[in-house]
């Protein structure tokens, strides 16, 4: 059987899947959180509690700013301890609720057992409305509110709901864990959002490199019509958005536009997860999971962590931050983050903490192009990243423009593929964000 | 505690740098080169130690006293060392390598900038510069080895053989020639035509071609469009009129082809970037291969054809974009 996958570009980066036999494990609650309000792409929500208020699990500490926003609920149980600026994961100060830990107190009304609640009750509205208040986003990375992309424009048809299980970077396995052990959770979770969208057919699309996971959705997935498992080819970026939907329906998402107007709607495997937790559970988000790997490490963990819990605290538990690192990044090392604080604290966003060595990270001085083409052939977006290189380094914006360099999704291929080690990736990031802004100021005029 | 490292993503370096790749030219070279050794002797190797001495050399000096800087990447100038030895006479005096080498690297190289600067391949521009400079010395063809017990043929490359034929008067037909010549394709594929160190043997330089392929060095796209360019040409011509054309088996496996094919036309630096431009590259130079070797005053055409198709690159690149993602 021949695997699908997307048509243009991509890489094969070595897999490092170094923590896919170690089953999900509870962390524990730390001693003190902090809640980042901007844990949603769109506007920060505002905090609703002050220093001194009493706290339980899955109470709403922030409420949404505007239309792009989202819930933030408390992950604990205690005493707020101050409402302030700090620094988050990515570096940047972004109001936080700093809580000190008493017990493990629920919210009312939120279900702690781990039957499996089958029933889907409730209309599309009460359901999407359910989604909203309980703050879900986008897990894989982006965090983009679900309640948003579920709720497509009127003029806009849905018909294919894609759950994105593809877990194309390299060393992270909260999805794969996820999947083995929670299928029927997550297949109810698409169901909800099928229901929601008003589609008849759910592809769940998982890579090759799990055929544990595979096995459990085909089995979570036989009572039901119009839901798919399909398997697809190990290939980077597989994940991305825009890949996936070229690799499940052929349909290409244009230049600037949304996926819907291909009449896809894509979600994440740990999204799917947490909505059905929203929904059938009542169960805000409040906790995810989040791999925490390295060769460096003495272990490999895929931990259900609190969001807010300390980068430090998670560190700690697997013997601290060994001699030999260079380098904490949350999320893969194809698109994470490098975290500069370890201080900061785990987000809706954060599936993995993956700890690397100089020997592994550290970047060797750029050699010339030789005009290989290997970032021509690896851009799945079809474009030529050596070119932008020299085009940006000049500052020609309108010859960049012209070589659409608006469509880089950021994936980072051509970097990873470059024998002369030019950080392609940094002078396309650093053009792009110029060409946007002249974009952007030529369509206001 | 360590200090961490803060820099944006991707987080991790492609193993297979310049020198790798540049390292697996040169192992896909050794077949070839080795056959030329074994079938010229000593004077194929003092040719091959000059070109590669004078090519590194005349590079450091230029990137070490007018750049002021090492060279990038020292396995790159050895290829087109070892490539330029190839394409020379195996009968050549010492001092036509080293002429070589300096043109070479010396103009079309470092005149350009040097390492991924130039436009036209530094080891096919030496060839030139020499065939024109001095034409005797390049032309000067030996026999393979006499201790060899196989029997080969000596004189004139049998691409020579052919346009001396056919310039005679009157013109001798094709078929004669290369029966009183005892000439076929088959002769060339395990190294008993005369020609250039490097055209010995087709079988080795199809090895090298394997290995690159296998390695990912190079995409197959240039090499097979020249090729099925010049089989399907040479198949139109020679059925057309088989007193003046030779064949495809005989134009395919004769000559620089395969060594220009697979080692000289596929060098990044001078050929295009996308699959597309790298076939309309492909098909160009056997187009021209073609016409110069049929028509031309110059029994071979490949060195010229690639040369005249690199000018093209610039041009193959702005107008051959990427399959675009979004429309």
């Amino acid at each position: 059987m021949k695997y699908r996958t997307f048509r243009i570009g991509g890489v094969h980066p070595a897999e490092h899947k170094l923590a896919k036999d170690a089953a999900i494990e509870q962390f524990p609650i730390p001693a003190k959180v902090a809640i980042s309000m901007a844990q949603h792409l769109g506007a920060p929500a505002t905090p609703v509690v002050e220093k001194g208020d009493k706290v339980k699990v899955g109470q709403v500490i922030g409420t949404p700013t505007g239309f792009v926003s989202g819930f933030v609920h408390s992950s604990v149980s205690g005493t707020v301890t101050a409402v302030e600026p700090r620094a988050d994961l990515a570096g940047n100060m972004v109001l936080h609720v700093c809580i000190d830990v008493e017990g493990d107190e629920y919210a009312d009304g939120i279900a702690t057992s781990d039957r499996v609640e089958r029933d889907i009750k409730g209309s599309p509205e009460e359901l999407l409305e359910k989604i909203k208040k309980a703050g879900v986003v986008g897990m894989g990375g982006a965090t983009f509110p679900t309640h948003i992309k579920l709720a497509p424009p009127k003029d806009k048809k849905a018909e294919y709901l894609i759950i994105n299980a593809a877990e194309c970077e390299p060393y992270v396995t909260a999805d794969d864990r996820l999947m083995r052990e929670h299928s029927h959770e997550i297949v109810l979770g698409a169901r909800v959002m099928a229901r929601v969208l008003g589609v008849e057919m759910v592809v769940i699309a998982v890579e090759e490199n799990k055929p544990e996971a595979f096995d459990a959705l085909c089995e979570a997935t036989l009572r039901y019509v119009g839901i798919d498992v399909v398997k697809m080819k190990k290939k980077y970026p597989q994940g991305g958005e825009k890949q996936l939907i070229d690799a499940i329906t052929r349909r290409r998402v244009p230049s600037g536009g949304l996926p819907i107007e291909t009449g896809c709607v894509v979600q994440n495997v740990a999204t799917a997860y947490a909505v059905y937790q929203a929904v059938q559970k009542d169960r805000p988000l409040v906790e995810r999971v989040m791999t925490v790997t390295g060769e460096c490490l003495p272990v490999q963990k895929n931990y259900l962590v609190r969001i807010g819990t300390p980068i430090s605290a998670i560190l700690d538990s697997v013997g601290g931050l060994p001699m030999e690192s260079a380098k904490v990044i949350s999320g893969g090392p194809m698109m994470g983050k490098a975290v500069s604080n370890l201080e900061a604290t785990t987000q809706k966003g954060s599936s993995c903490l993956l700890v690397l060595t100089p020997e592994q990270t550290a970047r060797t001085p750029e050699t010339v192009c030789i005009r290989c083409g290997r970032c021509t052939q690896a851009c799945p977006m079809g474009l030529e990243p050596w070119l932008m290189n020299r085009l940006g380094r000049i500052g020609d914006y309108a010859a960049l423009e012209e070589n659409k360099i608006y469509d880089c999704i950021e994936c980072g291929c051509c970097q990873s593929t470059c024998p002369a080690h030019i950080p392609l990736l940094d002078i396309v990031r650093t053009s792009k964000a110029e060409v946007m802004k002249i974009i952007r100021s030529r369509a206001k005029k | 505690m360590a200090k961490l490292i803060v820099s944006p993503s991707p987080h991790f370096q492609n193993k297979t740098t310049t020198q790798v790749l540049m390292n697996d030219v040169l192992i896909a070279l050794a077949p070839a080169t080795l056959v030329s050794l074994l079938f010229y002797g000593w004077n194929a190797l003092l040719l091959l130690l000059v070109c590669v001495a004078t090519c590194v050399g005349c590079e450091y000096l230029i990137e070490k006293y007018l750049r002021g800087r090492e060279i990038p990447c020292i396995s790159a100038t050895v290829v087109t060392g070892v490539l330029l030895a190839l394409n020379l006479p195996p009968a050549a005096p010492w001092w036509v390598a080293f002429v070589g080498g300096l043109a070479a690297i010396g103009i079309a190289k470092m005149c350009f900038g040097g390492l991924g600067q130039n436009i036209f391949n530094p080891a096919i521009f030496g060839r030139v510069f020499l065939l024109v400079s001095f034409p005797v010395a390049m032309t000067n063809w030996v026999a393979p080895h006499s201790w060899l017990p196989i029997d080969a043929f000596s004189g004139a490359t049998p691409l020579a053989q052919i346009q001396e034929g056919l310039h005679a008067n009157p013109p001798i037909p094709v078929s004669q020639i290369i029966a009183e010549n005892g000439l076929s394709g088959w002769q060339a594929f395990f190294g008993l035509a005369g020609g250039s160190a490097g055209e010995a043997s087709a079988l080795a330089l199809i090895i090298g071609f394997v290995y690159l392929l296998v390695r990912r060095v190079i995409k197959p796209y240039i090499p097979v469009a020249i090729l099925g360019t010049v089989a399907v040409l040479t198949t139109i011509f020679s059925l057309a009129d088989p007193t003046k054309f030779t064949g495809p088996v005989f134009n395919l496996l004769s000559g620089g082809l395969l060594l220009g094919a697979i080692f000289m036309a596929t060098d990044y630096v001078t050929s295009p970037m996308t699959n597309i431009g790298m076939i309309i590259y492909g098909v160009l130079i056997g187009l021209l291969t073609v016409l110069i070797r049929y028509f031309g005053s110059y029994p071979e055409g490949v060195s010229f054809a690639i040369l005249i198709a690199n000018a093209t690159v610039p041009l193959l690149n702005k107008y051959c974009k990427p399959k675009r993602f979004a429309a």
